[in-house]
């Protein structure tokens, strides 16, 4: 499998990348890490003329602590977050669902800030980012601006992003209480469900990928917690369920209602 | 577009499409044809091979991405003739069959020992998820890399 | 016992595969070859109302275009099995093109194939082909093929069947049994179609040479002289002694790679319309497509049981798909490979099995590891263990109340079944006694109950099954409607230094057949495995061979190789006893020389293999050189057998089933290397295990595959199986010369049931008796809801 044709720039600084995107608009991909643009190019699903690779730039493959934040840029690999003492001790709930993502091969190559911008379905990032109400930073022709996680997902392969910005980090707030948890999708691994849930004084929030196909909030589990995990019940309310083979949207939503309740009673 | 990457400790320039991966680069530029291509979507793994240190999947890099990296193959892990305690451990506990996926089951083992010096078994098959075998089970695999882990260690 | 049968040797293979230096046919480069990429139906069913080539062909690099319309759209591949109807109708045989011309008929059917400088441009160009359709109704699901008014796959004939076919009793006897019987266990159920995925994709390299007039094709194939016969007998009509085929390193097979497929007769007609070698590599999207796929049968069965137990009759009706084409060995894969082994380990009295093959808007269906019989063996295996459930039975007392009795076929005769077989020696209940010990089924009892009481949710599957392999003999099998013998042919060359080079017709393709077939050739001849070089997968070097599958390795071309050892060892005593100027009445053989008996004169056999090739002071009349070649054909199948449990845990919320140990003890008579046979179960129970939980090739009702890539093709992946324990008995084969049953295979027949009666026996209190294959959670779960 081999993609069709493509010119390849390899971008030294932000500003680069995004007046590359600026110009060549629609016909323009960003590579990150690559493990999901390129599987789609290969399949010629995906087809750009021009591929604006931002690997390498600097500034953009560290993680930060500041005060109360965590601050993960976008081209850092899921193995360095992974890795990251800093994640581990103040966002372990991102060092958990990175354990559940991919295999070693493709957390060596796949970053956050690609993985975010892919906007997969049944990615683990979203559902994540939903619950810590992290910010995407992103830079565009405009200059940069910060999307809150819960303005970032539209629908499927779908974000707030305009055509010319680039995600350059992820500015997440400490979490001291979270858990992710992941029912697996047995062929491509992907989330059929995954459930995040920060705690936070003696509320929650509630993320969830894999069941719409958008991520989203459960709101309706978020009020209606009370220290009671049966708020689970409401984790698809108001929610178009989706349904494939591995999955119908009966047992899709039976499973969001477990994963839920698991992940709040952990 | 020229890139220049060094694989298994010898340095290569060539100007190449940039739509070449870099498991066609080392397979048909180089004829490194060790490291194998058994899917298309980033699933089967045999095509692993480490780029500066990290296991990777060839098939889901662009040659091009690879400029200015080391990379070591299969064909890079036998040293003066002998086999790297890996190799010999997957031939003492019978780790492979076919052969086919044989390469990437070795690089990848190379990259859950150096994370994981004393890997449980959980954790040998939790670094095996992204590489497929038909043949043996992944019994023996684990066996080899468990053999290997004890090797490494003395 | 020599130095080596029976050690675990490890293997001399691994050297090469472990550094990267095998020779897989997609590694090979020749001079000035060129690449190919194929134009695929996107439809299951359709007109091809024209085909656009101009663009194409103007694209960088292209060297050709080929469709249907040129010459080679008028030839096909042939059918190796002929199984006529019931009623005497012929099979019907559609031809197999190699490429489309009028109408494809499934899902990535090769409509034209683009052959260009590199496999970028080929790519590229084959995107450029226009082909305009006319989408047709599609039919995918083997008993809908048989509806009325089913949209038919071949306009040639008035509904979609191959052919029908039965075997056994009487139906009307085993009808009226069922009718008298105390109770009727019913089971209708899809055995799911499946896809092997080899690791390596098909590939090959088709070479015409102009000034010999030769061809040469490399191909991944598990029997290049097979492929031979096919290739130039049936579908191009070229010269045999014309064509060399190379095999070398093949990853992996599975029964995939049996199949003489269109891609091969294509390249190799290609190479020469062009004067170029042509090489084509399947994508696994392509493999997906086109590799032939396993099973697809749905099944309709009853087996009667008296009160106590005891099995009374067996009737079951089978539609088993074959798909758009009959594959070489499609139709025996579901009658011959599959019928045969309805009697299973049990007495049964009366059994019937009747089969109807449709034709499917689907790839064609051929033999994937076990080829008939892991369905056999499932439905026997499941529709006890579910006949004791729903009696009130222990799924052990059933299996002990039915099993035929040991018997070795040397002392006692074979067991001659209700389906045609004579079974050649078995011990059931010694391999299922050694399989509970080793589990604790005792205890394991007592802590399901325990775990019950705590709503955990913990089943043990038992599956003690037989299965038939080294299919034989070639006249009984010509009877059957096979258009092949089945014998395999084993050549030993002793070099003038005592170095033996052997020639066999078998194919490794992971099997580790350069290390056990010298273990035995070592010490049959006393020398060192290091003196032994085994040589196969190319048909200029070997003499002939009908290649590797159904576990026939070892006992048959092993059997061919002992037979030119023999006569090695014949020969050789007569030119020893010259050189010992003693009578060959009087000399032994051991340790690698002659001696006569009670003294210390002797000879060795590298002075032996000296002498035959410098025939200086030899024996009168006795030609020079020690090389002999053997055809064997055996007189029997062999019957491996045993008994695989699974213990599961199932998650009760949400349906995932956790295999958390398998035990399986299997009977492959003498073991030449406990290693390899053990890597051999082990690889057998992973793919029965993702037969069981996780694989199925799934097409929607127009004919698109949606199950077409590893992101859904879900197959066993290293933390979806626990450690394997393996273990064995020993019931020696009475009709081979190494008594070898064989291994491949037995770990793929026998595991499927063991987990699923195990989910079925962890759900039984909640009135579970069944779940339909694979055991997916929303599947498992849904179970537990009704």
């Amino acid at each position: 499998m081999i993609p069709a044709k493509f010119d390849y720039i390899k971008a030294s600084s932000i500003s680069e990348a995004v007046n590359l995107l600026d110009k060549h608009g629609y016909d323009a991909k960003i590579l990150s890490g690559g493990q999901s643009l390129l599987p789609a190019m290969k399949l010629r699903l995906n087809r750009p003329e021009i591929v604006i690779d931002i690997h390498g730039i600097p500034g953009m493959d560290t993680i930060e602590e500041t005060g109360d934040e965590v601050i993960i840029g976008a081209n850092c690999t899921h193995t360095q977050i992974l890795n990251s003492e800093v994640v581990y001790k103040n966002l372990n709930i991102m060092h958990q669902a990175v354990q559940t993502l991919g295999d070693v091969q493709v957390r060596n190559r796949g970053t956050i800030g690609g993985s975010l911008a892919h906007a997969d379905p049944s990615a683990d990032y979203p559902a994540v980012v939903l619950a810590c109400e992290a910010n995407i930073e992103v830079e565009g022709k405009n200059g940069k601006r910060s999307i809150a996680a819960t303005e970032f997902f539209e629908g499927i392969f779908t974000t707030a992003l305009e055509d010319d910005e680039i995600i350059t980090a992820v500015r997440f707030p400490k979490i001291a209480h979270g858990t992710y948890l992941k029912f697996y999708q047995s062929a491509s691994r992907f989330a059929v469900v995954g459930v995040a849930v920060v705690h936070e004084g003696s509320g929650v929030k509630v993320g969830i990928t894999g069941v719409a196909d958008t991520p989203y909030r459960a709101t309706e589990v978020e009020k209606a917690y009370n220290g009671n995990s049966d708020a689970a019940e409401h984790a698809v309310d108001g929610v178009e369920v989706m349904s494939d083979h591995f999955a119908d949207s009966e047992y899709r939503a039976h499973l969001a209602k477990v994963m839920v309740k698991r992940a709040l009673e952990a | 577009m020229n890139v220049t990457i060094t694989v298994n400790g010898k340095t290569y320039t060539h100007d190449i499409e940039p739509r070449i991966s870099l498991v066609q680069y080392l397979r048909e530029t180089l004829d490194l044809t060790g490291t194998h291509i058994g899917c298309d979507t980033s699933g089967c793994g045999a095509c692993t091979v480490s780029v500066n240190g990290e296991a990777v999947k060839s098939c889901t890099m662009l040659a091009v991405q690879a400029d200015g990296c080391e990379v070591t193959t299969i064909e890079g892990m036998a040293q003066n003739g002998e086999m790297h305690p890996i190799q010999a451990a997957f031939k003492e506990k019978h780790g492979l069959q076919c052969g086919f996926c044989t390469p990437g089951m070795v690089m990848v083992a190379a990259d859950i020992l150096k994370n994981h010096p004393n890997p449980s078994e959980e954790e040998i098959r939790h670094g095996l998820k992204g590489n497929f075998c038909r043949c043996t089970g992944y019994h023996n695999i684990v066996k080899s890399i468990q053999l290997a882990a004890e090797t490494l260690n003395e | 016992m020599g130095n080596f049968i029976g050690k675990a040797v490890k293997r001399r293979e691994d050297a090469r595969f472990l550094k990267g230096a095998g020779t897989y046919t997609d590694d090979i480069k020749l001079p000035k070859m060129t690449q190919s990429a194929f134009v695929r139906s996107p439809y299951a069913h359709a007109k091809i109302l024209s085909i656009d080539i101009t663009e194409a062909e103007k694209a960088d690099g292209v060297v050709a275009i080929f469709t249907g319309k040129d010459p080679c759209g008028d030839y096909g591949v042939p059918c190796g099995w002929q199984v006529d109807f019931k009623n005497g109708e012929t099979m019907r045989e559609p031809k197999h093109p190699l490429l489309a011309k009028d109408k494809v008929k499934h899902l990535g059917e090769a409509v034209a194939i683009v052959i260009a400088e590199t496999l970028e441009q080929a790519r590229d160009a084959a995107e450029l082909v226009e082909v305009d359709y006319e989408e047709l109704p599609a039919v995918t699901n083997p008993l809908k093929a048989m509806e009325k008014d089913a949209p038919l796959v071949h306009d040639e004939w008035e509904d979609n069947a191959a052919f029908d076919w039965c075997i056994g009793n009487d139906r009307a006897e085993v009808e009226a049994a069922l009718e008298k019987a105390h109770h009727v266990t019913v089971m209708e159920y899809r055995n799911q179609r499946l896809a092997p995925n080899a690791m390596e994709p098909r590939s090959y390299i088709a070479d015409y040479d102009v000034n010999g007039d030769r061809y040469t094709l490399y191909t991944s194939t598990q029997n290049p002289h097979l492929i031979r016969l096919l290739l130039c007998a049936f579908a191009l009509g070229i010269p045999e002694h014309k064509v060399r085929i190379v095999s070398r390193d093949v990853g992996g097979g599975f029964g995939s790679k049996i199949y003489h497929y269109t891609e091969e007769a294509l390249l190799t007609w290609a190479s020469k319309e062009i004067g170029r070698p042509v090489k084509w590599t399947s994508d696994r999207s392509e493999a997906f497509l086109t590799d032939a796929h396993g099973r697809d049968h749905v099944v309709k069965s009853k087996m009667g049981f008296d009160k106590d137990g005891k099995i009374v009759a067996h009737l079951t009706d089978e539609y088993c798909g074959m798909g758009a084409y009959l594959s070489t060995f499609a139709p025996a894969v579901p009658t011959y490979l599959h019928g045969t082994l309805f009697q299973g380990v049990y007495t049964t009295p009366l059994i019937h099995l009747n089969v109807t093959a449709p034709f499917t808007h689907t790839v064609p269906v051929d033999a994937y590891r076990g080829a008939g019989r892991p369905e056999a063996t499932y439905l026997l295996e499941r529709i006890i263990s579910k006949g004791a459930q729903e009696m009130g039975m222990d799924p052990v007392e059933i299996r002990l109340k039915n099993f035929i009795p040991p018997f070795d076929g040397v002392e006692q005769e074979g067991y001659q079944t209700q389906v045609a077989l004579q079974y050649d020696s078995g011990n059931y209940e010694r391999a299922l006694k050694k399989a509970l010990d080793k589990l604790g089924y005792e205890d394991f009892r007592k802590e399901q109950k325990k775990a019950r009481e705590e709503g955990r949710l913990l089943g043990v599957g038992i599956s003690t099954y037989i299965e038939g392999c080294g299919i034989a003999p070639s006249a009984v099998v010509g009877a059957l409607g096979a258009r092949a013998g089945l014998y395999e042919v084993g050549q030993v060359r002793v070099q003038p230094t005592g170095k033996v080079s052997v020639f066999t017709g078998s194919h490794s393709h992971g099997q580790g057949h350069e290390t056990v077939f010298a273990q035995f050739v070592a010490d049959k001849l006393g020398i060192d495995m290091a003196d032994v070089e085994i040589e196969h997968g190319d048909t200029d070097q070997v003499a002939f061979g009908m290649g590797t599958y159904g576990s026939r390795s070892l006992s048959v071309g092993g059997s061919a190789i002992i037979k030119s050892i023999d006569k090695i060892l014949e020969k050789g005593a007569k030119i020893a006893a010259h050189k010992l100027e003693a009578a060959e009445d009087d000399l032994e053989y051991a340790n690698g020389k002659w001696t006569v008996k009670g003294t210390e004169k002797s000879v060795s056999f590298g002075d032996v293999a000296l002498t035959a090739y410098v025939p200086h002071n030899y024996p009168e009349g006795l030609e020079p050189g020690l090389d002999f070649s053997s055809f064997y054909d055996p007189g029997n199948f062999t019957y491996p057998f045993g008994t695989h449990i699974a213990v599961v845990e199932v998650d009760k919320d949400t349906g995932k089933v956790e295999l958390q140990r398998f035990v399986a003890v299997d009977d492959v008579g003498n073991i030449m290397n406990p290693m390899i046979v053990d890597g051999q179960i082990h690889g057998g129970v992973a793919q029965g295990v993702g037969q069981a939980l996780l694989e199925e090739v799934v097409y929607d009702e127009g004919g698109q595959m949606i199950t077409g890539s590893y992101m859904d093709y879900a197959m066993p992946r290293a933390d979806d199986l626990p450690m394997i324990e393996t273990d064995n008995t020993v019931t020696p084969c009475p009709h081979n010369p190494l008594g070898v049953k064989g291994a491949g295979e037995a770990g793929a027949i026998g595991s499927t049931p063991a987990v699923v009666n195990a989910v079925v026996d962890a759900l039984a209190h909640l009135g579970v008796t069944d779940i339909q294959m694979p055991l997916k959670p929303q599947t498992v779960w849904k179970a537990m809801q009704n």
